[in-house]
C-alpha cells in the first residue's frame, strides 16, 4: 500500500510537470485551432454568410439569423448542380498540382543534395546560392516571377528570341498551371535539398565503404545504402511537403491576383475566394471547402502512415 | 572466395584496363570529367536559382513605371529613385515595422512555449502524450477557409482584432506545433544522461530544462525562431483580414495593395519588394548553418 500510494505520487508529479509544460501550447491551439475548428464545422451546417451573420454597426448589434441546414452544403457541394466547376475540376487539378510539385521538389532536391554531397571546391558557395528562393520571402520571389512571365515580359521575350511559342503565361489556363508549378518548383526545391543533404551527411561513411569492399557500383550504393539511410528524412519531408503543397496559398494567390484565374484555383485558395473574395462572403460554403479539405488530408496522412509502417516491417 | 573478392576490387579500381596501373580515386571524390559535370549541373542550378531574385532588383533600378516592359533600357538610366520615392512616399516604414514587431512576437512566443511542449514530448511520458504528437502534426493540415472565419469571431469577441497581440497568436497557430515537432527531435539528440545530472543536484524537471537542457539546445531553438520569423513575416491571409487599419498593414499586405492601388508601377512594388527582402534574407543566411542540423534533426527523430 504505501508503495502503490508512493508510486502513484511520484507518477502524478511527473505528470504535472509533463502537464505544465505542454500547456501553453495545448490552450493556444485550443482556442484558436480546435474551438474555431468546431465552430467551423458547425458553420457547414447552416446558411451563414455575410449577408446573415451577426455583426456591429455602430452601436447597433444585429444578431445571427443564418439557418440551420444540415449537410445540405456538403451534397451540393459534391453532387450539387454545377459541382464539377465548383468542386471536381477544382479537386483534380489540386492533386495533380500536389504530385506534379512534390515530385519535382523531392526529385531535384535529391539530385542537388547528392551533388552537394561529393568533396569538391567551391561546394559552400554553391550550397548558398541554392537556398535563395528559400532564403527570400516567397512573396517577393512570387512578385519577381510574375513580372517575368507577364506579357512582354523576359521569359516571352527569351522564348521569342528563339523562335519558340510564347504561351500567355498569366492569362491562358494550361499556361496557368504550368506556370503554378514552375514557381513553386523553383521555391520548394530548396527545403528539400537542405533537409535531404543533412540526412545524406549523417549517413556513416563506413556503410559505403563496406559497400564498396563488396564491389557494389555507384547504382547499387544510391539503392542499397544512400536511399535506406535517407528513409527517416525523406518520409517525414515528403509528408510535409504534400501538406504544404496541397494548402499552398501564396503563391497561387499572388501569382494570378484576385479573381481572374478561376481554371488555376487549388481548393484553398477556391475556398478562400468564397469566404472573402466575394460579396457576399459565403462562409458556410467556405468552411464546407475547408472540412473536406482537412478531410482528405487527414486520410491520406492516415494511409500514408499506414504504408510506411508496412514497408518498415518489409524491410526488415 | 578471396580471389574473386581481389579481382573485383582490382575492376573496380582500374576500369580501362590500362596497363600502367591507373592512380586509385578515394571514395567521394569524382573523376575529372565527373567533376566538371557536376559543376555545369550546380552552377546552372545556382543560376537558376538566383536569377528571379537579381532580376527583381534589377527591374527595381528602373526609374519608369514601364521599364520592366524594356529592361534592355534600364542599365542606360539605373537609379535608385524608385527606393527613395517608396521609402519617403509611401507607409513601407509603417508597414515595416509592423512585421518587425509582428513576426519578432511571433519569434519569442512561440519558440518558449513550442520548446516547453518539445521538451515534454521527448522526455516525459505521459497520458495524452501520442494525441498530442498527432494533434501537432494536424494542425499543418489545416486549410485556412475552416478557421479564417471562426477566428475572425474569436479575435471580434477577446477584441484582438486589428491588434499586433491578435496576429501573433494566429500565428503561433501555425509555427509552434511545427517548432514543437522539431525541437522534440532537437532534444531527443542531448543525452539523457544531462537529466539525470540535473535530477542528482536537485533540480526540478523545470529547473533541468531551463537551466541544463535550453543551453545545450541552442541552435534547435535559433531554427525554430528563426522559422516562426519568417512564416509571420511572409504570410497574408490572416494579416490582410485580421489587421483592418491601413496603419497595421504588414509588409506582405502593404505589398499586395499595390496591386490595386498602383496596378501600373511596377517599379516601385520591386523596389519595395527588394526593401522586403534583404533583412530576411541577410538573416537567414547568419542562421542557415544551424537551419541544416536543426531540420535533420528534428527530421530523423520523428
Amino acid at each position: 500500500m504505501t508503495a502503490l500510494v508512493k508510486s502513484l505520487k511520484r507518477s502524478y508529479s511527473t505528470y504535472w510537470y509533463a502537464y505544465a509544460m505542454a500547456a501553453p501550447v495545448v490552450i493556444v491551439l485550443g482556442v484558436l485551432v480546435a474551438y474555431p475548428l468546431g465552430r467551423g464545422i458547425y458553420l457547414t451546417l447552416t446558411d451563414a454568410n455575410s449577408l446573415n451573420v451577426g455583426h456591429t454597426v455602430g452601436v447597433n448589434h444585429i444578431p445571427d439569423t443564418f439557418k440551420f441546414v444540415g449537410l445540405h452544403n456538403y451534397t451540393d457541394v459534391l453532387f450539387g448542380p454545377g459541382s464539377y466547376d465548383r468542386f471536381w475540376s477544382h479537386f483534380v487539378w489540386t492533386v495533380v498540382w500536389t504530385v506534379t510539385c512534390v515530385v519535382l521538389h523531392f526529385s531535384l532536391g535529391l539530385g542537388l543534395a547528392l551533388l552537394l554531397n561529393q568533396k569538391m571546391r567551391g561546394r559552400t558557395f554553391y550550397r548558398l546560392m541554392l537556398i535563395v528562393p528559400w532564403a527570400v520571402p516567397s512573396f517577393v520571389t512570387v512578385f519577381s516571377w510574375r513580372l517575368m512571365l507577364a506579357d512582354g515580359g523576359l521569359v516571352n521575350n527569351l522564348l521569342s528570341f528563339a523562335h519558340l511559342p510564347q504561351p500567355n503565361w498569366l492569362e491562358d489556363p494550361l499556361a496557368q498551371k504550368a506556370a503554378a508549378i514552375l514557381v513553386n518548383t523553383w521555391c520548394g526545391v530548396p527545403f528539400m535539398m537542405v533537409s535531404l543533404l543533412g540526412g545524406l551527411q549523417a549517413i556513416p561513411a563506413e556503410l559505403y565503404e563496406a559497400a564498396e569492399m563488396d564491389g557494389a557500383n555507384a547504382w547499387q550504393r544510391f539503392r542499397n545504402v544512400t536511399l535506406p539511410g535517407l528513409r527517416s528524412v525523406s518520409s517525414t519531408v515528403v509528408l510535409l511537403g504534400v501538406i504544404w503543397t496541397f494548402n499552398q496559398f501564396t503563391i497561387i494567390y499572388l501569382l494570378f491576383g484576385k479573381n481572374n484565374a478561376p481554371d488555376v484555383q487549388i481548393l484553398v485558395t477556391w475556398a478562400y475566394q468564397l469566404g472573402f473574395g466575394q460579396l457576399p462572403r459565403d462562409y458556410a460554403q467556405s468552411a464546407t471547402y475547408g472540412i473536406i479539405l482537412l478531410s482528405i488530408l487527414i486520410v491520406f496522412t492516415a494511409f500514408y502512415q499506414r504504408w510506411l509502417k508496412r514497408a518498415d516491417q518489409s524491410a526488415v | 572466395m578471396s580471389t574473386t573478392t581481389d579481382l573485383t576490387t582490382r575492376a573496380t579500381g582500374a576500369p580501362a584496363g590500362a596497363a600502367a596501373p591507373a592512380k586509385s580515386r578515394r571514395r567521394g571524390e569524382p573523376s575529372r570529367a565527373g567533376a566538371a559535370l557536376t559543376h555545369t549541373v550546380l552552377g546552372l542550378a545556382a543560376l537558376i536559382a538566383v536569377f528571379p531574385v537579381l532580376w527583381i532588383f534589377y527591374i527595381s533600378l528602373g526609374p519608369d513605371k514601364t521599364d520592366y516592359l524594356h529592361p534592355g533600357q534600364i542599365a542606360g538610366k539605373a537609379s535608385f529613385a524608385n527606393f527613395s520615392k517608396v521609402l519617403g512616399q509611401t507607409d513601407f516604414l509603417t508597414w515595416f515595422g509592423n512585421s518587425l514587431i509582428v513576426a519578432g512576437g511571433t519569434a519569442l512566443f512561440g519558440v518558449l512555449i513550442a520548446a516547453s511542449t518539445g521538451y515534454a514530448v521527448s522526455r516525459m511520458k505521459f497520458p495524452g502524450l501520442r494525441p498530442l504528437m498527432w494533434s501537432l502534426l494536424a494542425t499543418q493540415m489545416f486549410p485556412i477557409a475552416v478557421l479564417i472565419v471562426p477566428m475572425y469571431y474569436i479575435m471580434a469577441s477577446l477584441n484582438l482584432l486589428d491588434s499586433y497581440g491578435g496576429l501573433i497568436l494566429v500565428y503561433s497557430t501555425t509555427t509552434v506545433p511545427y517548432c514543437a515537432w522539431l525541437l522534440k527531435g532537437y532534444f531527443d539528440t542531448i543525452p539523457t544522461e544531462i537529466d539525470e545530472a540535473g535530477r542528482v543536484d536537485g533540480l526540478s524537471p523545470f529547473g533541468t530544462f531551463w537551466r541544463l537542457i535550453l543551453p545545450l539546445a541552442r541552435p534547435g531553438l535559433a531554427v525554430a525562431a528563426f522559422y516562426s520569423f519568417l512564416t509571420a513575416w511572409a504570410e497574408v491571409p490572416f494579416a490582410s483580414t485580421f489587421m483592418l487599419s491601413s496603419d497595421k498593414y504588414t509588409l506582405a499586405v502593404g505589398l499586395t495593395t499595390f496591386v490595386s492601388q498602383y496596378e501600373s508601377q511596377w517599379n516601385l512594388m520591386a523596389a519595395t519588394a527588394v526593401l522586403i527582402a534583404i533583412p530576411v534574407t541577410a538573416l537567414f543566411y547568419l542562421v542557415q548553418k544551424n537551419l541544416v542540423t536543426g531540420l535533420t534533426a528534428g527530421a530523423a527523430k520523428s
